[in-house]
């Protein structure tokens, strides 16, 4: 084992089997927070766990290791690597068997790394640890942990610390010494989530690569089926503690037969067609209020009576099994169902808002360069980069929000003023921002009756009765039910946080939304029932929406033009149709080559 | 669903605060040493100022007499309301000043906000009696709401560094630009959308510089600046009877005994509810 070579280590002989695990919660026996789970690892093998927040995807990756959060219990089941019982261990056999025989990386590695210690320290005592090799075998071996990561192996680089690093390469960081110690099963939970899309597909392709030839055993724990589809050698789909479909990765791109991969696969947007997106209606229900039988059931289409009994694990095909009775009757699912028409182009276009000559500064540092655009009326148009691109920052001056910029920006015929205290009433009422996180954009202290009624009573549209009579309207407008009024926010899921804040700056009955990022802190199925609201306000209303985000299928689907950015500047304009079917420069094309897809799974 | 199951509002606060046994264990104690204070008057067997023997014996009811031979227990009952409300007064003062100050600073930022915590830095530097001593000092006859001014003022840098501290966190906050986005005056920016935000820790500080103003007040009228020399203060007993302590020790340890129980009460609450809100904050 002290060997330099790294592709010349020993195969692990084996992956690890999960049997019939359930982990439960103290506090409420009887309720269960993930059931009946039965996976195998084989070595060098990718397998992904997708699910949705609350689906209990994180507590088997963990269970893997023997490790429960605090008050949650195992209560039933086998996790066996070779003939051991991970769960039956003891405290310092387990302590022995993480990191070496199953590693995990977790879901923000920055946050595994000591911020105080040099990189090549952390990685050498890795192998101290564990009384491997002598001085020199362990610096060796820590380099060349490093080289196959694709990270320089140089002593500069060793020297540096966590906070030295970028983001991407952290995560070769945690991914080299999740490696180190050859372990036989890797956890990766959710580890790329955060990272721009070109960082992300560097990062996956070394595991990918890392897993194949060290005949590692992963388990890909992430809510994002592209990620997935692009990786993983069979794929998992978790609802409400169960694996509800299981099978190679083609079968479940192609041939989904369960009702919740197939609405989630509905949900996707695509990058090579718009989509009509649609969520799943209802919420992931919790532990304790799964409904009995199928668990999807009171969300599914294609429920019956029958449903209510515990459903069946139906084998499809080769290696596939499906968690529902009527995996077999239901019609063969079609990719190109929910395919619409891309914005019309020829439309006459009547420009709302005008951004010209816009530069924007931090201080002293001048991070957007001479960017233009137009919107008009009832159309969205699209911001598109990488974090750092500045795309955020144009639509927080369009906002109102950041100040200090120059060039002009013109909304309805007159110059916009530097910052909402320069504008009128009129401007700030209708120019409205919706913020990316809604677990920080609303108040706390305040019900949303009280958050939805302010913009109201602050620009004079309504008040007393009638305002109350508009909550209610509005709330029905983002499809909430009337109860939310009185609830205050910390109540709520986050896609119903972020249909309050839609529903608060509608309040303001405003020409123009702009929208930051608002679905890259919610899942897909959530999102999709977002950009299907943004829609049909955007139509009903005739509101214009700049879109601001990273995900370019998303923009197919919902932008009628893109601006994509690059450090500040444009670097490509036009059409969405246009820019994602041909694009002209090399960085779009980069940008497309590495975002995940779904719609390119051999079939 | 969760709208209509959890538990929210007052009453399920209330309910919360008092599984949290250091909050109903010091709030029980608080409101025991209050009631004590407030019904003392009434209850005590002497007057304030009434002569029952001779100074420092066992004469009058069961703690003896003091140095002028007035009943000691009649003069702990008698002696709780000044310093409570005083005290009171002192910490609202504090309070109010002190978290303008520091949800100011933060709010506006830049230099002024460096400009106000330097200044306030400088005043901290100060340790608190010394503070009240020099103004009480300068003057003839200190008057009551002069201890009230000062002890509160002098409180007021350490809320506002604490306060400080707790809108930093809330002013870069998405509901705090979305105000702003839509053209709030900036004083209901503060006072709507931030410092509902700061209730928690806010009452905890309170309790704590409530501690503190029972301190600082029972300290001035130990060293003699009391507004009213003959009437009964718990911090003024201490003084008065101090000489005796090895004789008749009741005169001096009657009234610590009161200020250290009232001291712990008020020390637990705000314990308390800094761990309700760390507890909230989890969830």
């Amino acid at each position: 084992m002290t060997t330099t070579e790294p592709v010349e280590e020993t195969t692990p002989a084996y992956g690890v089997s999960v049997e019939g695990l359930r982990v439960g919660l103290t506090a409420r026996p009887g309720v269960d927070v993930v059931d009946d789970i039965d996976l195998l690892l084989s070595p060098g093998e990718v397998v992904g766990l997708v699910g949705e927040s609350g689906s209990g995807k994180t507590t088997v990756g963990t269970a893997m290791l023997g490790y429960c959060r605090d008050g949650a219990i195992v209560e039933n089941g086998k996790v066996l690597l070779g003939d051991r019982d991970i769960l039956g261990l003891g405290t310092n056999e387990v302590r022995m068997v993480r990191g070496t025989e199953i590693a995990y990386m977790p879901q923000d590695p920055a946050s595994a790394l000591n911020p105080a210690i040099r990189i090549g320290r952390q990685i050498v005592e890795l192998l101290e640890l564990r009384g491997i090799g002598t001085a020199q075998e362990r610096d060796e071996r820590a380099r060349a942990a490093l080289v196959e990561v694709g990270l320089p192996d140089d002593d500069g680089f060793l020297r540096r610390y966590p906070h030295q690093l970028s983001g991407g390469q952290v995560q070769r960081v945690a991914l080299a010494m999740a490696f180190l110690p050859r372990p036989n099963v890797l956890v990766l939970d959710e580890p790329t989530t955060g990272l721009d899309v070109t960082t992300q597909g560097m990062v996956l392709d070394s595991m990918n690569q890392l897993c194949r030839s060290h005949q590692v055993a992963a388990l890909y724990v992430t809510h994002d089926l592209a990620v997935i589809a692009n990786i993983a050698d069979r794929v998992a789909v978790m609802y409400a503690g169960r694996i509800v479909e299981i099978g190679p990765r083609e079968a479940i791109f192609t041939d989904p037969r369960h009702p919740y991969t197939r609405a989630l696969l509905d949900a996707i947007p695509h990058l090579s067609q718009a989509r009509a997106l649609g969520g799943i209606p209802g919420n992931t229900p919790s532990p304790g209020s799964r409904p009995t039988g199928c668990r999807f059931r009171d969300r599914c289409a294609y429920a019956q009576d029958r449903c209510a009994e515990e459903p069946p694990r139906l084998i499809i095909g080769d290696a596939h099994v499906v968690r529902c009775v009527r995996a077999e009757e239901l019609p063969p699912w079609d990719i190109n169902v929910g395919r619409v028409p891309d914005a019309d182009p020829e439309r006459v276009r009547e420009a709302v808002l005008k951004v010209d000559g816009l530069d924007v500064f931090y201080g002293r540092k001048q991070v957007v360069f001479d960017v233009g655009f137009e919107i008009a009326r009832a159309e969205c148009v699209a911001l598109v980069g990488e974090s750092g691109s500045g795309k955020t920052t144009i639509s927080r001056c369009v906002g109102g929000l950041h100040k200090d910029w120059t060039g002009t920006i013109d909304f309805d015929g007159h110059p916009v003023g530097h910052g909402s205290r320069r504008r009128s009433a009129e401007d700030r009422k209708r120019i409205q921002y919706v913020f990316q996180n809604p677990y920080q954009s609303l108040n706390p202290r305040l019900t949303v009756e009280q958050i939805i009624r302010r913009p109201m009573e602050l620009f004079g549209v309504a008040k007393g009765r009638a305002a109350r009579d508009r909550v209610a309207e509005l709330l029905d407008a983002v499809a909430l039910r009337p109860a939310v009024a009185r609830a205050k926010t910390h109540l709520l899921s986050g896609g119903e946080r972020q249909r309050v804040a839609i529903a608060r700056a509608l309040a303001a009955e405003p020409d123009i939304l702009v929208c930051d990022e608002i679905t890259s802190a919610l899942d897909v199925s959530v999102q999709g029932s977002i950009v299907a609201l943004l829609e049909e306000l955007r139509q009903s209303r005739g509101i214009s929406m700049l879109f601001v985000t990273h995900n370019l299928a998303l923009v197919r689907s919902i932008a009628a033009r893109v601006q994509i950015l690059n450090a500040g500047r444009i670097v490509e304009s036009g059409l969405v149709a246009r820019v994602l079917d041909s694009p002209q420069e090399d960085y779009t094309r980069t940008l497309l080559a590495n975002s995940p897809r779904i719609d390119v799974v051999d079939r | 669903m969760s709208v209509m199951t959890a538990v929210s509002g007052v009453g399920g606060r209330v309910r919360r605060g008092l599984g949290q046994p250091r909050l109903a264990v010091g709030l029980a104690i608080t409101l025991v040493v209050v009631l004590v204070a407030v019904v003392g008057p009434w209850v005590a067997p002497y007057g304030e100022q009434t002569i029952v023997g001779r100074p420092f014996t066992h004469e009058g009811s069961w703690l003896g007499t003091d140095y002028l031979g007035e009943d000691v227990w009649s003069r702990v009952l008698h002696g709780g309301r000044s310093i409570l409300v005083i005290a009171l007064l002192c910490t609202l003062v504090g309070m109010v000043v002190g978290v303008l100050i520091g949800i100011i600073a933060a709010y506006v930022g830049g230099w002024l906000d460096e400009l106000i915590m330097r200044l306030n830095d400088v005043a901290l530097a100060f340790p608190q009696i010394l503070l009240a001593l020099l103004v009480l000092a300068s003057v003839d006859e200190p008057k009551w709401w002069m201890i009230v001014a000062i002890v509160g003022i002098s409180h007021a840098p350490r809320v506002a560094r604490l306060a400080r501290g707790v809108a930093i966190g809330l002013v870069g906050r998405d509901f705090v630009a979305s105000a702003e986005a839509l053209g709030e005056s900036r004083t209901r920016v503060l006072l709507a959308e931030i410092l509902p935000n700061m209730t928690a820790p806010l009452l905890a500080e309170a309790g704590l510089r409530l501690t503190y103003s029972i301190g600082m007040v029972a300290g001035i009228g130990f060293l003699g600046f009391s507004t009213n020399p003959s009437a009964a203060d718990w911090g003024q007993m201490i003084n008065e009877n101090r000489l005796a302590l090895l004789v008749q020790p009741w005169a001096v340890l009657a009234p610590v005994i009161m200020i250290g129980i009232f001291a712990i009460g008020t020390n637990l609450m705000a314990d308390g509810i800094s761990r309700m809100a760390a507890t909230r904050s989890d969830s």
